[in-house]
């Protein structure tokens, strides 16, 4: 039989994509996809007879993506959509986020879950003002890596000067932003092929590696916080079965740090402390657990836990407070940003009524100039509040723990999602 | 420093693990469908493990066309037994025999559409407010747009162009009266995914996945095993080959494909190689390029 085993030790990168309406990510993913050999048969008939009505030249690889109705007439994509292929050595989840209207929340969104993002920028064009937002949002969002595709190399006869001007471009913007760890510059074309997954035959100056080669080797293991320990309580199992009579474990996800029995732990925002007894996942004792495993705890001593608390080590601790600074990103059309309003804040596995007691500024994000006189957030905009909590919130900064230092704020009225937050 | 990076399969167990928990504590009466497939037997599986050493704490529901893989209803009977979880059947008969439901005629008829009447009835008579479904992105173009939390209208109903964005893993499920969610908990798996974690878990299938000799005729580039359920037309020639089954749908209209996969390690090996999606052997989906969007919008799984 074949070694199938090998396929038990890939490990997971999860990316974003941006680019301006033009930069031709649908195409970039569909060559991806296509020259990894990671299409089916089915799928690219289905491609190809839609080209051909539509009247396309070549077969238009953009299409493997695109995939609602309204978005194939009118040729856009509406919503950030998920890709997933495989190598030998990793599985790759792909966020496809559109470039259209909503496409600062649809980035934000996608960008949330990513530990790198590619950034397409068009060869002839140069580094744009859309260029200069998707950094911007990239490096807010903390994303480890990013890598910069100078796509449509053709059309720039392949030219090594109009590259330069982009990486230089580039270079000098960057230098502006805070938390980037780690750029990289490709030179592509996804139309052609030309070092995405081949390598090009017209551009022998260049040196690196293509995109596929880049995103198998990236290294992803920074992107964990295993420093701090953090245990956001989901949801308390209590069998009540003969069997399991007195069995009370905390169920959740591992949010940060390292979790083992024995180990001295603080309850927020009781404040109790005990020890760790057991660490369950499912049937199984473990001896330890770090982000991200979802396990089951119990505890030495019986104390009042539930949904909500967070459990701790007694080192490193969390704040616990009603107030908060955080950077947010506005979502909503309809529903003003106002400190009179009051919103619904969800932050790990906790829910209460947050207020806005000061908004301090929006960012233009195409200069990164603070602006302080015009507070008014609409869809799109980016900017830093002040915010009271109706009960303590258990937190770190974004910047220390993105589970734990993320947000979200949903209007009672409708219920629907307005804002992301990054606690500062 | 040690190395504390996890596989992808248990980074995508944790992930549902984590998405089945909230879905218990966000929702008051929460269930799961399960058709006996493999994706639901999966999910289902995982609510195992989430919930353990409690039962798990849905319902499991079952929405039976009437057209059933025989063996799947004694899979999902065993499930209900070893797991001792409880179920709840809504029939598409019944639909139809109460007239809500129209049954399709013509050479290619199925009860597949059908379906939604009897979910959304079930969903409604039950009271639930959250389904949690099998479903994973990589299946569909239209499911590639879903998320773990998808709201429904209070017709049941999916608007793609009006979803609530999805952050980190932050999950909004606050819903006004009569609407519903749905929840997807291994929307990130893959085909592969399912076959590598059913290996390493040793999750029982049913034996209809597992390649043997079985009765088949050609049916529009399908081919369908004779039984109660398909009997060969004029014409139509009756073959014995080595065949399994990728996905189990409306037992009337799901195909079987060529295979020698007898065993899981074939399987996956197969499923590396394949060049054909795995419902590229259902009509449903073939009956137009947005069958798939078109039945979701409307309240399909």
């Amino acid at each position: 039989m074949s070694d199938t085993t090998g396929y038990l030790d890939m490990d997971l990168l999860r990316l974003t994509t941006a680019g301006s309406v033009d930069d031709g990510k649908s195409t970039l993913i569909g060559r991806l996809l296509y020259d990894s050999k990671n299409t089916f048969d089915d799928q690219m008939e289905a491609v190809e007879s839609s080209s051909a009505k539509r009247g396309d030249e070549n077969i238009n690889l953009a299409l493997l993506t695109d995939g609602l109705k309204a978005e194939r007439e009118q040729g856009i994509t509406i919503d950030v959509a998920y890709r997933y292929f495989a190598t030998p050595k990793r599985k790759f989840i792909i966020s496809d986020t559109p470039g259209h209207i909503q496409y600062t929340r649809n980035m934000v969104t996608g960008a949330s879950t990513a530990n790198l993002a590619i950034i397409l920028v068009d060869a002839r064009h140069g580094v744009i003002e859309q260029t200069m937002r998707h950094a911007f949002i990239a490096s807010l969002l903390r994303i480890q890596h990013i890598v910069i595709c100078v796509n449509k190399m053709d059309l720039v006869d392949y030219s090594e000067e109009a590259y330069n001007a982009v990486v230089e471009g580039f270079k000098q913007f960057a230098s502006r932003l805070q938390n980037v760890v780690d750029v990289s510059f490709i030179p592509i074309s996804a139309l052609k092929g030309d070092n995405v997954v081949d390598p090009s035959e017209n551009m022998d100056w260049y040196k690196g590696s293509t995109l596929l080669y880049h995103l198998e080797t990236v290294y992803v293991g920074n992107q964990e916080n295993h420093v701090e320990a953090r245990f956001p309580v989901q949801w308390v199992i209590r069998p009540q079965s003969d069997e399991h009579h007195d069995f009370r474990g905390f169920a959740g996800r591992v949010a940060g740090g390292v979790f083992k029995p024995g180990d001295e732990i603080i309850v927020h925002p009781s404040g109790f402390t005990t020890k760790i007894k057991k660490i369950y996942s499912a049937e199984d004792e473990v001896e330890e657990a770090f982000s991200p495993l979802s396990v089951t705890m119990t505890t030495e001593d019986e104390i009042d836990i539930c949904r909500g608390n967070m459990i701790t080590k007694t080192n490193n601790l969390p704040e616990v407070s009603q107030n908060m600074d955080a950077m947010i990103c506005w979502f909503s059309e309809s529903v003003k940003l106002t400190n009179k309003a009051k919103y619904i804040i969800r932050h790990t596995s906790n829910e209460a009524r947050a207020a806005v007691v000061e908004i301090k500024y929006k960012v233009n994000i195409n200069t990164l100039h603070k602006i302080e006189d015009d507070k008014d957030f609409n869809l799109n905009d980016i900017g830093k509040i002040s915010l009271r909590t109706s009960v303590p919130l258990i937190y770190d900064s974004y910047k220390k723990n993105r589970a734990t230092g993320s947000f979200i704020l949903v209007d009672p009225q409708t219920n629907e999602t307005i804002a992301a937050g990054m606690i500062v | 420093m040690e190395n504390y990076n996890l596989s992808h399969l248990k980074q995508l167990e944790s992930e549902a693990i984590f998405v089945l928990r909230e879905a218990a504590a966000q929702f008051d009466k929460p269930a799961l469908l399960f058709s006996g497939g493999k994706d639901s037997i999966v999910m289902a599986y995982l609510a195992h493990k989430a919930f353990y050493p409690a039962r798990i704490p849905f319902p499991l529901v079952h929405i039976d066309t009437g057209h059933n893989f025989a063996e799947c209803l004694t899979f999902r009977d065993a499930f209900v037994e070893k797991y001792k979880t409880k179920l709840v059947v809504g029939s598409v008969q019944k639909s139809i025999d109460d007239g809500e439901a129209k049954e399709e005629t013509g050479a290619n008829a199925s009860r597949n559409a059908l379906q939604i009447v009897t979910l959304l009835d079930t969903i409604e008579k039950n009271n639930f407010d959250a389904a949690g479904g099998g479903g994973r992105r990589d299946e569909e173009k239209a499911r590639a747009k879903e998320r773990f939390f998808s709201h429904r209208n209070d017709f049941g109903e999916w608007q793609p162009q009006n979803q609530r964005p999805e952050l980190w893993n932050i999950f909004n499920g606050r819903k006004q009266h009569g609407e519903h969610f749905r929840f997807f908990p291994i929307s990130n798996w893959t085909e592969m995914d399912i076959w590598q974690y059913v290996k390493a878990e040793g999750i029982e299938l049913p034996s209809l996945y597992f390649a043997r000799e079985r009765e088949v005729v050609e049916r529009g580039g399908t081919l369908l095993e004779v039984n109660e359920l398909i009997q060969p037309r004029d014409g139509e020639e009756v073959k014995t080959l080595m065949t399994r089954y990728r996905t189990m749908g409306d037992a009337t209209i799901t195909g079987a494909v060529l295979s020698d996969a007898t065993c899981l390690d074939a399987i996956i090996e197969e499923v590396a190689s394949a060049r054909e999606t795995e419902r590229g052997n259902r009509a449903d989906d073939k009956r137009s390029e947005t069958s798939m969007e078109d039945r979701k919008k409307e309240g399909y799984f």
